[in-house]
């Protein structure tokens, strides 16, 4: 019930926005996931990549997205705390609304962008999923990769969290993006990468 | 100075003269301000305490973030890549494997070269954009760095680069040539070249200036007064022969078109040659700018057919290749304009492609795409018509009906002929409608595979295939789920097989 099986594009998150709803998935976030455990397993299952299962973001994650999107929607909040004090309209006509989106934006849409994404590290390849209305499932080849970086931004760093980004030749997806990540599985994800790279070209 | 040459991966930090190069080349920048105040405030006495308190104070704040900088990036030779760490209060973390690095280059800007000091640049296949950068490092450091990189590199690539020499020997054949085109072929390309743009935009010009013109073309009185002149001057010609001048100015127009279609084509395209040499494809050609460029052929990611309109009714047809451009800028190059499909195909089995044979399978893209695609120009353009018929015009209502009638038949047309085929070796696309394109790609150089889906096309199930070309694009959109994922796998299955260092056969 908690980790809702993320297939590839059809994702169906909970359509509900009720109250309720919210408060049980915001207890279920909390369940703590050893990420690591299922980046082994599955390299070691060497699933093909069409029907394997997606390895969820570090739940820290959302707690990133949610300082993001609360960063975005204070100047709207100061915004309408301003037009509020003009007294132009009846009382709570400009909060209200505001802070009603900016709820949204902070509580619900983390949450669902965050069960959107997924990611499965294959033996010999990296599929990244990610999207809530534009959906994209990318796999890069571990023998296509031209380098690899792990960065963290401020936030990042407070969360303990990492991207993982892989460059490749293509102008299209010349880089991806794999955010959400302990930074320790980072590190781990990248040596693995950079290991096969090796192995394969010698 | 650490040895460059230690095998234990132990992070080193860059010279410690790169951040007072690093500062003086903050204090260049801060120099402007300073002056600006200091002449800002020249009437006030304490002006130039002023300036030189900031000018203080950017140096300090300059110096310190460039000696904070230094102290954090670190960079470590390890057995099978080289990384850079960075960042004060974001960490970045770079590696490169050496199997990857395809050049290194030592950069000397002025400031640090008056330390003694370089930058150091590693060039992967990733073409220049976000490559790894090292700055900066004597000269001395830089150098031994370069060798040893590239000695752990060769150490790899060695037994490929003496399979390079000896074909390089074995071919000293003089270079054939696969495609030339002689003056008739050239004009006969021009005439195709017309171009309805450049008649518009001399019909343009000659509203624009038409006061260079001996007359007024727009003074409707005085071509009234040349139509009523005693006898009407041209009235009385009769209607044929207005008919006939009619006929004559668009002649006109067309000729400017052709012309110019043709002395375009002439100047770019003149004395067209492409060979096959030992170094790749080289292609000449150009009246006043001739160029002169050089392809290796393992370099070659896709080829393209192309055609146009007309040139397509006469069996006219284009090749260009998409390549992974390293000196000239574009990615896509022509390597024959203007030919028949019998002279393109030595072209393509040159390059290493099989031009499609009878048996592929080809599949058409979803019809619900196409569909929804005509329906959405419905919603738009149908509404649109309704408005514009209210307000009282209702024949120019037709234009919106007739532009909705239009991108629907495009959409049954598209629906109908762009398709694409997987073979054994490579991937078939063809896409377009009045003139089709075919692009060819050898699945084994693509470089990633992405299925991306709108909410509109997950409801009604069909998604857009995007592949990883080096030097090129190449997607298939609105096709159905499962062949997406029929064609993913596949061309995964294929790229996994080889490693990219591989790809330079």
């Amino acid at each position: 019930m908690c980790r809702k099986p993320i297939s590839p594009l059809h994702w169906s998150g909970g359509v509900s926005t009720s109250g309720v709803d919210v408060a049980i998935e915001l207890g279920c976030v909390l369940v703590k996931q050893d990420s690591m455990s299922a980046i082994t397993e599955n390299s070691a299952a060497e699933i093909s990549d069409e029907d394997s299962v997606l390895t969820p973001l570090h739940h820290n994650h959302v707690k990133l997205l949610r300082v993001q999107a609360f960063l975005v929607s204070v100047p709207f909040v100061i915004g309408s705390l301003v037009l509020e004090s003009a007294q132009m309209l009846p009382a709570g006509s400009f909060v209200i609304p505001v802070l009603l989106a900016a709820a949204f934006l902070i509580i619900r849409i983390p949450l669902r962008r965050h069960h959107a994404r997924g990611f499965t590290m294959g033996g010999d390849r990296l599929r990244v999923v990610r999207g809530l209305l534009f959906r994209s499932d990318t796999v890069v080849p571990f023998g296509r990769v031209q380098h690899i970086d792990v960065n963290q931004g401020p936030l990042e760093r407070y969360f303990g969290l990492a991207t993982l980004t892989l460059h490749t030749a293509g102008n299209h997806n010349s880089s991806v993006h794999l955010p959400g990540l302990l930074n320790a599985d980072a590190l781990a994800m990248r040596e693995a990468i950079r290991s096969h790279i090796k192995s394969e070209a010698s | 100075m650490s040895d460059a040459r230690g095998l234990a991966p132990v992070p080193k930090r860059t010279n410690p003269l790169g951040f007072v190069a690093s500062g003086v080349q903050a204090l260049q920048r801060g120099v402007l301000p300073m002056l600006a105040v200091g002449w800002g405030m020249r009437d006030e006495g304490i002006g130039l305490i002023v300036a030189l308190g900031v000018g203080l104070l950017l140096a300090l704040f300059g110096g310190g973030m460039a000696y904070l900088k230094w102290r954090k990036l670190t960079y470590t030779l390890g057995e099978t890549d080289i990384r850079v760490e960075s960042g004060i209060v974001s960490r970045a973390t770079r590696s490169v494997p050496f199997e990857r690095i395809q050049d290194v280059s030592l950069e000397q800007a002025l400031v640090p070269r008056l330390f003694g000091l370089v930058e150091v640049r590693f060039e992967t296949g990733a073409g220049g954009k976000d490559e790894l950068k090292l700055a900066y490092l004597s000269e001395k450091e830089g150098e031994a760095l370069r060798d040893v990189v590239r000695a752990r590199k060769d150490g790899v690539t060695e037994t490929i680069s003496e399979a390079d020499t000896q074909t390089g020997t074995v071919v000293e054949a003089p270079p054939s040539v696969l495609f030339a085109m002689n003056t008739q072929r050239l004009l006969t390309f021009g005439l195709f070249e017309f171009s309805l743009a450049v008649v518009a935009v001399v019909a343009g010009a000659a509203q624009q200036f038409d006061f260079l013109l001996p007359f007024d073309i727009w003074d409707w009185g005085g071509w009234k007064d040349l139509l009523a002149e005693p006898g009407g001057r041209l009235e009385h010609l009769g209607f044929a022969l207005q008919v006939i001048g009619a006929l004559a100015a668009l002649a006109a127009l067309a000729m400017i078109g052709i012309i110019s279609g043709i002395g375009k084509t002439v100047l770019r395209d003149w004395g067209f040659r492409l060979e096959q040499t030992a170094k790749g494809f080289r292609r000449r050609r150009g009246l006043l700018t001739r160029t002169d460029v050089v392809m290796p052929v393992h370099r070659v990611q896709a080829a393209r057919v192309t055609t146009g309109i007309l040139r397509r009714r006469f069996g006219w047809h284009g090749l260009s290749f998409v390549s992974l451009a390293q000196d000239s800028g574009a990615g896509n190059h022509v390597v024959a304009p203007f030919g028949t499909m019998a002279e393109l195909e030595p072209i393509i089995r040159a390059a290493r492609f099989d031009p499609p044979d009878v048996h592929l399978d080809w599949q058409r893209g979803s019809a619900r795409y196409r569909l929804d695609g005509a329906l959405l120009a419905g919603a738009i353009l149908v509404p649109a018509a309704a408005l514009v018929a209210a307000t009282g015009r209702p024949w120019l209502a037709m234009a919106p009906i007739l532009g909705a009638a239009f991108l629907t038949l495009r959409g049954v047309f598209l629906w109908r002929f762009e398709r694409n085929a997987l073979s054994p070796k490579q991937l078939f696309i063809g896409s377009g409608w009045l003139a089709p394109t075919l692009a060819i790609a050898n699945r084994v150089k693509l470089q990633s595979v992405e299925i991306s889906q709108s909410f509109i096309g997950r409801w009604r199930g069909y998604v857009t295939l995007q592949l990883g070309l080096a030097g090129g694009t190449m997607a298939l959109h609105g096709i159905s789920e499962a062949r997406a994922r029929e064609l993913r796998k596949a061309i995964l299955a294929s790229i996994t097989a080889t490693d990219f260092s591989e790809l330079a056969d």
